[in-house]
């Protein structure tokens, strides 16, 4: 619909103010941000006439644009890294960022593990740093209007490089503490050389009542024969709208894991874009959403299998209370050359009450014809004899119910190696469910 | 894993250069004059014979098309079609509407027989078993030149007619029904076809009957420059039952040729209607020149509790396919049925699926799709099944594969499932493994492997769909039904 021209909505005209008043103060390379502005401009907000957008109506839900939160003072990005809580405990390096901006305080610059490399993206923009080039690894990833606002915006971050296998899980951890709604573009460029070895943990968590827009982008080149473990976890505040990019170019012979769990923001959108860029290589997403009341949660996904001989496991589940709404739209694509491919893709959903709505588009496009490409959607109510199977074994309904979901969820979940990090995630989902019953 | 040999070579035999129907008749037609206007609906509607009620219809249809833009979401790319270069009336000269076989032009009898369609009952009683008789519609361009068994299903009280016909004959019945599933608005093709629809079939089953006969009505596009645009509307009331089939073929073209053709089914309470086609339009030659466009709305309405509706298509024809047979789940325990396969050749795109809407309780519905690309073509097929609010109950299965030959072709699946109701169940999936683990259980006792009790599983599955389409219509099909599955790519 692009050739329609449609009224701006205040929140386009207040991000267009936004940019026109923060262009000359954002750091570095004004030329991409205009284009990708202009990119976004050209479209606007997208709306449900977008396909890509079709579940997942931005311009209607974000009715005003936030402004962009500024640096905070040293004592309170203290305070909120000392309350923050999400994924408490983790052995981790951590890369702390309040409102957005990164706290270079909180890290011990020349005590990081072995392999690990970490260059503040403010100054690498300011000082026009070598490894920006290796920014947008997703070629097609930048026409998505999402990730086109965080490029205009972006104005704070990290590029990590890792060489080598390194031990420690870094942790990047976000934390908005404003009580008032701000929004934040963050931006985090991961460079894993060849046969490196990481785990990254990425914790989002904002306090409840503020409309707070966080739109941040994780950018990944993983080398030939590495290892990549991407574990996120969205704690939003119960009003946010979070908008999340995670843009993965993997090479051969690699493995590259990303689970995404959802439970908070009031509307999330989160979206992998992948390339399979060498041949043998595996990649497992998955993701595990919870939500209730009147929460909106999209995941969206596109795998490209550029190389013959990959591999990839995609894995979504969601669980949906009240009155919340789940999104999950996936598409593989393999194109001519991508033979022997393998690629299995599944989403599957449980509604726990009346009300909930679950909106599921698994695509596929295959251009190569000797390829196995499979992809399931499934919906639901849980299943009324396992409950009863339990209930006639002694155990209240809300508790049987509260097992099944964790069964459910566990089939995501159990991919996730590291111990300690596995059982964080399993008592998000156990809080979760306590807090319903 | 690739295709087999055999899949191969079936489906070459049904390759674009392999058309069959491309023959050309010659008949001296008379045509509207070239181009859309209100003057060409008035004419269109004064040689029907229309009424008034009708031809204010087609007008309002028409200004509605003028605000209209054509579609683009498909994933299809053609030459725009140039509205104002196309007849939208060709009827043939001699006789338009001829009272029986023996007043149809000799030459447009001899192209049926040609295409191997019965239109003499004698031959057909002479020919085949009494039970497989069909009664056949034939329209030729805009008009139809027969229909066969009219005198023995009226005995049934089944209507069975031209529909042009039955807008003089039954007012009452098409006005309460003509536009009441597809809208006039419904899209830009529908609406087009509003403003200009020239014939099609008109079906009437009253309550409690069950048709003595299977229907169909054979499309025949011959003249140069135009369109056809055929309407069919099919009304089965409480408890009665009817099968239909359709088919189509086209002589062979450099140009574009248009079919934007809309079908409407209305199944009462307790009501089944099966629907059938075997769409083999010229599929254009291998470099992608000629052929139809098919852009085709068909819908059905399962409108009264326990109605059921069934769509089977066998589509192997036209240049770009835009068809999206569908059905309304309204009426409580309702069912819809789907089962489609598409291939495509050449340089042919097919963008084809269904939608399942369910609106009523307990409400079924069943997809299987089967989508086949060879040449240069692609294939999409794209679905969409729906659960309302007040769908309690609501059960769907949806199993799509596609197979790929060649690697410069296209498969791609763009289903849609949206739930609103925690009861619905919804299943979805592409591969050929969920297959029931007894059946396979049963077959690979018996010595099979379990690529041929696949294979074997869900022919017979298909095959059971199948063979419910009489001979003459159905030699695609059967060809057809013989490929495996083996080198499905989901």
């Amino acid at each position: 619909m692009a050739d329609v021209t449609l009224m701006k909505t205040p929140a386009e005209t207040a991000l267009a103010q936004a940019y026109e008043s923060a262009k000359t103060t954002l750091p570095g390379n004004v030329e991409s941000r205009a284009e990708a502005f202009e990119l976004f401009t050209r479209n606007g907000l997208p709306h449900r006439r977008v396909e890509e957008f079709k579940y997942t109506d931005l311009r209607a839900l974000l009715r005003e644009a936030a402004p962009f939160a500024g640096m905070p003072s040293a004592d309170d990005a203290k305070a909120a890294l000392q309350a923050a809580k999400a994924l408490k405990g983790t052995q981790a390096l951590e890369v702390p960022f309040v409102n957005g901006h990164f706290v270079r305080d909180a890290v011990d610059f020349h005590n990081l593990p072995e392999g690990i490399e970490i260059v503040p993206l403010a100054e690498a923009l300011a000082n026009g740093h070598d490894w920006l080039a290796k920014l947008s690894p997703v070629e097609w990833a930048r026409q998505n209007p999402v990730y086109q606002l965080n490029t205009t915006f972006m104005a704070d971050g990290v590029m990590l490089r890792v060489v080598g296998k390194v031990e420690t899980p870094v942790h990047l951890r976000f934390v908005t503490s404003a009580n008032s709604a701000v929004a934040t573009a963050t931006r985090i460029l991961v460079l894993v050389e060849d046969e490196a070895a990481v785990t990254l943990i990425e914790s989002h968590e904002s306090p409840n009542g503020a409309n707070h827009q966080p739109n941040d982008v994780l950018e990944m080149i993983a080398g030939d024969r590495s290892n990549v473990r991407h574990i996120r976890l969205n704690a939003e505040g119960d009003k946010a709208l979070a908008l999340s990019t995670l843009n993965a170019k993997v090479g051969a012979e690699a493995e590259f894991f990303s689970f995404n769990l959802v439970t908070g923001a009031a509307t999330s959108r989160h979206q992998v874009f992948a390339i399979l860029d060498g041949e043998n290589t595996k990649a497992r997403i998955n993701g595990a959403t919870m939500i209730k009341g009147g929460q909106h949660a999209d995941s969206t996904l596109v795998v490209e299998h550029a190389a013959p001989h990959c591999e990839s496991r995609e894995l979504f589940k969601t669980v949906i209370d009240g009155e919340s709404t789940g999104v999950f739209q996936g598409k593989i694509i393999v194109p001519h050359h991508a033979q022997k491919t393998d690629g299995r893709m599944m989403s599957a959903a449980i509604l726990l009450s009346e009300g909930g709505a679950m909106n599921n588009k698994p695509e596929l496009e295959i251009f190569a014809d000797d390829v196995q490409c499979a992809h399931g959607a499934t919906c639901g109510q849980l299943d009324e004899d396992l409950l009863f199977y339990l209930m006639a074994r002694g155990i209240p309904r809300k508790e049987a119910e509260s097992l099944m979901v964790q069964a459910f969820l566990g089939e995501a979940i159990e991919f996730v190696e590291d111990q300690d990090l596995h059982d964080a995630l399993v008592a998000v989902v156990e809080d979760w469910l306590r807090a319903r019953a | 894993m690739p295709a087999v040999q055999e899949t191969i070579d079936q489906v070459r035999s049904i390759d674009v250069d392999q058309y069959k129907y491309g023959f050309e008749t010659e008949v001296e037609m008379e045509k509207a004059p070239k181009g859309l206007s209100e003057d060409v609906i008035r004419f269109i509607s004064a040689k029907k014979g229309e009424p008034e009620w009708m031809l204010q219809w087609r007008l309002d249809a028409y200004k509605r098309w003028l605000t209209m833009r054509e579609p683009n979401w498909a994933r299809v790319s053609y030459d725009k079609v140039d509205y104002n270069d196309i007849y939208y009336y060709a009827a043939p000269k001699k006789n338009p509407a001829p009272k029986s076989l023996d007043e149809v032009d000799p030459e447009i009898l001899k192209t049926y027989e040609k295409l191997g369609i019965p239109l003499r009952e004698q031959e057909i009683l002479a020919g085949v078993e009494p039970q497989n008789r069909v009664a056949v519609d034939a329209v030729f361009d805009s008009v139809s030149v027969a229909t066969t068994f009219k005198e023995e299903l009226k005995k049934a009280g089944v209507i069975f007619m031209p529909i042009s016909e039955a807008i003089r004959e039954y007012p009452d019945l098409v006005k309460q029904y003509l536009g009441s599933v597809v809208p006039v608005t419904d899209n830009f093709f529908a609406t087009l076809n509003s403003a200009v629809f020239t014939d099609g079939s008109f079906v009437y089953i009253p309550p409690g009957v069950r048709c003595p006969m299977e229907l169909s009505t054979y499309f025949r596009i011959n003249e140069k420059n135009t369109g056809q645009f055929e309407r069919t509307l099919i009304i089965a009331d409480k408890g009665s039952y009817v099968s239909y089939l359709e088919g189509c073929t086209a002589p062979k073209r450099d140009e574009n040729q248009l079919h934007a053709a809309v079908v409407e089914l209305i199944a009462l309470d307790d009501a089944e209607i099966k629907y059938s086609t075997v769409q083999n339009w010229y599929p254009g030659d291998s470099e992608g020149r000629g052929g139809i466009y098919n852009f085709v709305t068909k819908r059905g309405d399962c409108r009264g509790k326990n109605s059921v509706i069934t769509w089977t298509q066998v589509e192997t024809g036209s240049a770009i396919t835009w068809k999206y047979p569908s059905c309304i789940l309204r009426g409580d325990n309702s069912r819809g049925e789907f089962y489609s396969i598409a291939v495509s050749n050449g340089k042919q795109q097919v963008d084809s699926g269904t939608k399942m809407i369910h609106l009523g309780k307990n409400t079924t519905s069943r997809i299987i799709s089967k989508g086949i690309a060879a040449g240069k073509s692609d294939n999409t097929y794209r679905g969409l099944v729906s659960a309302h609010r007040k769908a309690t109950g609501a059960r769907n299965f949806t199993n799509c594969d596609s197979l790929l030959i060649g690697n410069e072709c296209g498969a791609h699946t763009v289903p849609y499932i949206e739930s609103k109701n925690a009861t619905a169940v919804f299943e979805h999936e592409a591969t050929t493994s969920k297959i029931s683990e007894d059946q396979m259980f049963y077959c690979q006792q018996r010595g099979l492997s379990e690529e041929e009790a696949t294979a074997l599983i869900v022919n017979g599955f298909v095959k059971d769909v199948l063979q419910q389409l009489p001979m003459e219509f159905a030699v695609e099909a059967q060809k057809l039904i013989s490929i495996s599955l083996e080198g499905s790519v989901g």
